[in-house]
């Protein structure tokens, strides 16, 4: 009863939650970054690809399978992201928010151009772990197991993120230097430590969606820069915020992006950028942007 | 129509000064091609000097930093490429389309675009961009990943012979300078003041009375045309129109060359196209290295160098360059 179009139209409606799944995640990762250090990253997308290649270089030098890497490499991605904001992003305290924007753009571009000069333009293979090989006939469709793994870790890594910022009390102190950084310092909160790793935590975000996309798109330099892009038009869409808005933006742009890939798929390349504008020109702010 | 500077903004600079500068600039660039510098070189880095130039007049004068400025060179490069080789236009009025082109571009995006404040007005304008990037990749007109290539180089002016360099040098100089002058003449007009106004704080301004949504709107649109004005002559130059022009790389390369001489300095975004432009040149052979070099050199002027070359000389000596 079902016939090839609604088998591709779901087909469609997956690949738009699996791109959803790293809007989300990349987008998370960008407004928490952004509530507490005022910047935008834009090395995100460099870094998500550096999760992806750290994966590979685990398993395909070190041996170590797609679990461990699916932990170690956000520690190690992210632990690099600390030491940046140490380093580079903390001296940027107390200046206009642009300067973070330069700076982080020239760690992008030095990031992809290394891994281009080593590794070229192609992509390295990543097999999908053996436990989720395979896939599921649910009548109207076939469903691979790791893409539904992709969809369902994603949504409760995200899930779990905003209930321990909203809902915890680690994530109040966070919520509340967010706000005050010097009151809370006050009461003896050792804030820059914090900030530093906050900024780790996005940037591990970031390396866990390279991760989880390894398998799925190949593990290649320029990855992440493209995405990024349309990354930034889901954050300006969702407004930064809200952590539940990033969320919620991040998997409805990716559905919406999937059915324009079925129904228009000349436009599925701009229909993120065409829903921006519109956002832009009815609600300024974003969707759940605050004024 | 007259406004009070705020405190922040400087004194009225010596003009005496800043009119010696650029008499001297116009000289210099002008026997460069007679003193064995290669024109090519020169007219490639004058059209970047001139879009790097219009970049700066929104982040130096109105603080808005644009992330999408490749689209306005890239429009007008299209624009004028196509009115060059398919319509058989004379060079003139191909450049005169492009500009007009990225203008009206301009008018839209600034419309979406300057509802948004700081890092939200980056990134609308680099996804804006993007939109146009696949806009291009996909139209029919601009030929893909091709381009348009041999585009003629007819009379300038129906006289002009354009297809002798030292010819062509001239012409894209004077274009270069009636570019340069215009931004130099807004920045210090009262329209120019009331911009610096709006960077320094606007909501002071807005309680003043100024519509400053028009103005930095009018502001938009006057970068976007001279961003055009650049991609549309380069075409003349270059002879081809690509996909690189619209890219963002390129967005982000006019940044570097803006940051690199001096954002909100006069003759900074002249001086960082020519440093950038040459150090391509020369590092032609490292490949994917000019990336690298590149985002060293954003790193490195964001944490140690933020006035850029000019923006340190006019410190050293105590003048407004």
């Amino acid at each position: 009863m079902f016939n090839i179009s609604t088998q591709a139209l779901f087909a469609q409606l997956l690949v738009g939650l699996i791109n959803g799944s790293f809007y989300a995640l990349l987008s998370l990762g960008l407004a928490v970054i952004f509530g507490m250090l005022n910047i935008i990253n834009f090395a995100h997308g460099a870094l998500y690809m550096m999760g992806a290649f750290c994966a590979y270089f685990l398993l395909n030098v070190l041996g170590v399978n797609y679990w461990l890497a699916l932990i170690l490499a956000p520690l190690l991605i992210g632990g690099l992201g600390a030491v940046l904001e140490r380093t580079m992003l903390q001296r940027l305290a107390g200046l206009d928010h642009l300067y973070g924007l330069l700076l982080t753009f020239g760690l992008a571009l030095i990031i992809q151009g290394l891994f281009q000069n080593y590794f070229g333009s192609s992509g390295l293979p990543y097999a999908i772990p053996q436990q989720l090989t395979g896939g599921q006939n649910l009548g109207f469709m076939f469903l691979p197991n790791y893409r539904a793994w992709v969809v369902v870790f994603s949504l409760t890594v995200c899930l779990a993120t905003w209930f321990a910022i909203e809902k915890t009390k680690l994530g109040s102190y966070l919520r509340a230097a967010t706000e005050n950084p010097t009151l809370v310092r006050a009461f003896g909160i050792n804030v820059p430590r914090m900030i530093t790793l906050t900024y780790g935590f996005g940037v591990g975000l970031a390396a866990l969606a390279g991760v989880l996309s390894a398998p799925i798109n190949q593990v290649r330099p320029l990855m992440g820069a493209d995405l990024i892009i349309v990354v930034f038009a889901v954050v300006v869409i969702g407004g930064m915020g809200s952590i539940m808005g990033s969320i919620v933006t991040g998997f409805a742009l990716g559905i919406l992006e999937g059915l324009t890939k079925y129904f228009y798929p000349e436009a599925s390349n701009t229909v993120v950028f065409v829903i921006m504008a519109i956002v832009l020109m009815v609600k300024p702010n974003g969707l759940f942007g605050r004024a | 129509m007259t406004t009070t500077p705020t405190k922040t903004l400087s004194a009225a600079p010596p003009k005496r000064d800043e009119t010696t500068v650029i008499m001297a600039m116009i000289a210099v660039l002008a026997v460069l091609p007679l003193v064995g510098v290669y024109p090519y070189f020169v007219m490639q880095a004058l059209c970047f000097a001139l879009f790097a130039c219009a970049f700066n007049l929104l982040i130096g004068y109105v603080g808005l930093l644009s992330f999408g400025h490749a689209m306005f060179l890239g429009t007008a490069g299209y624009a004028s490429a196509h009115a060059a080789k398919v319509w058989g236009l004379p060079p003139e009025l191909c450049i005169i389309f492009g500009t007009v082109a990225a203008a009206v571009l301009g008018l839209l995006v600034g419309l979406i675009a300057i509802r948004r404040q700081g890092i939200y007005f980056s990134m609308t304008t680099l996804a804006l961009a993007q939109m146009m990037y696949f806009f291009y990749l996909q139209a029919k007109f601009t030929h893909g990943e091709d381009g348009i290539q041999g585009v003629p180089r007819d009379p300038f002016l129906g006289f002009l012979d354009i297809s002798k360099p030292l010819v062509l040098f001239y012409v894209v100089l004077a274009i270069f300078v009636a570019g340069f002058l215009l931004i130099y003449r807004t920045i210090n007009s009262p329209f120019g003041e009331i911009l610096k106004a709006i960077r320094e704080n606007e909501p002071r301004a807005i309680s003043l009375g100024y519509r400053t949504a028009r103005y930095k709107l009018a502001a938009f649109v006057l970068s976007a045309g001279l961003a055009g004005l650049a991609g549309a002559t380069k075409v003349i130059v270059s002879q081809n129109a690509s996909l690189t022009d619209v890219r963002w790389e390129m967005s982000g390369e006019v940044v570097l060359m803006t940051l690199v001489g001096g954002l909100g300095t006069i003759f900074g975004p002249v001086v960082g196209a020519f440093v950038i432009i040459a150090m391509q040149q020369y590092l032609a052979e490292f490949g994917q290295w000019v990336l690298v070099i590149q985002g060293v050199i954003f790193v490195a002027c964001v944490l140690a160098f933020r006035r850029g070359l000019v923006g340190e000389l006019a410190q050293a000596l105590s003048r407004n360059l």
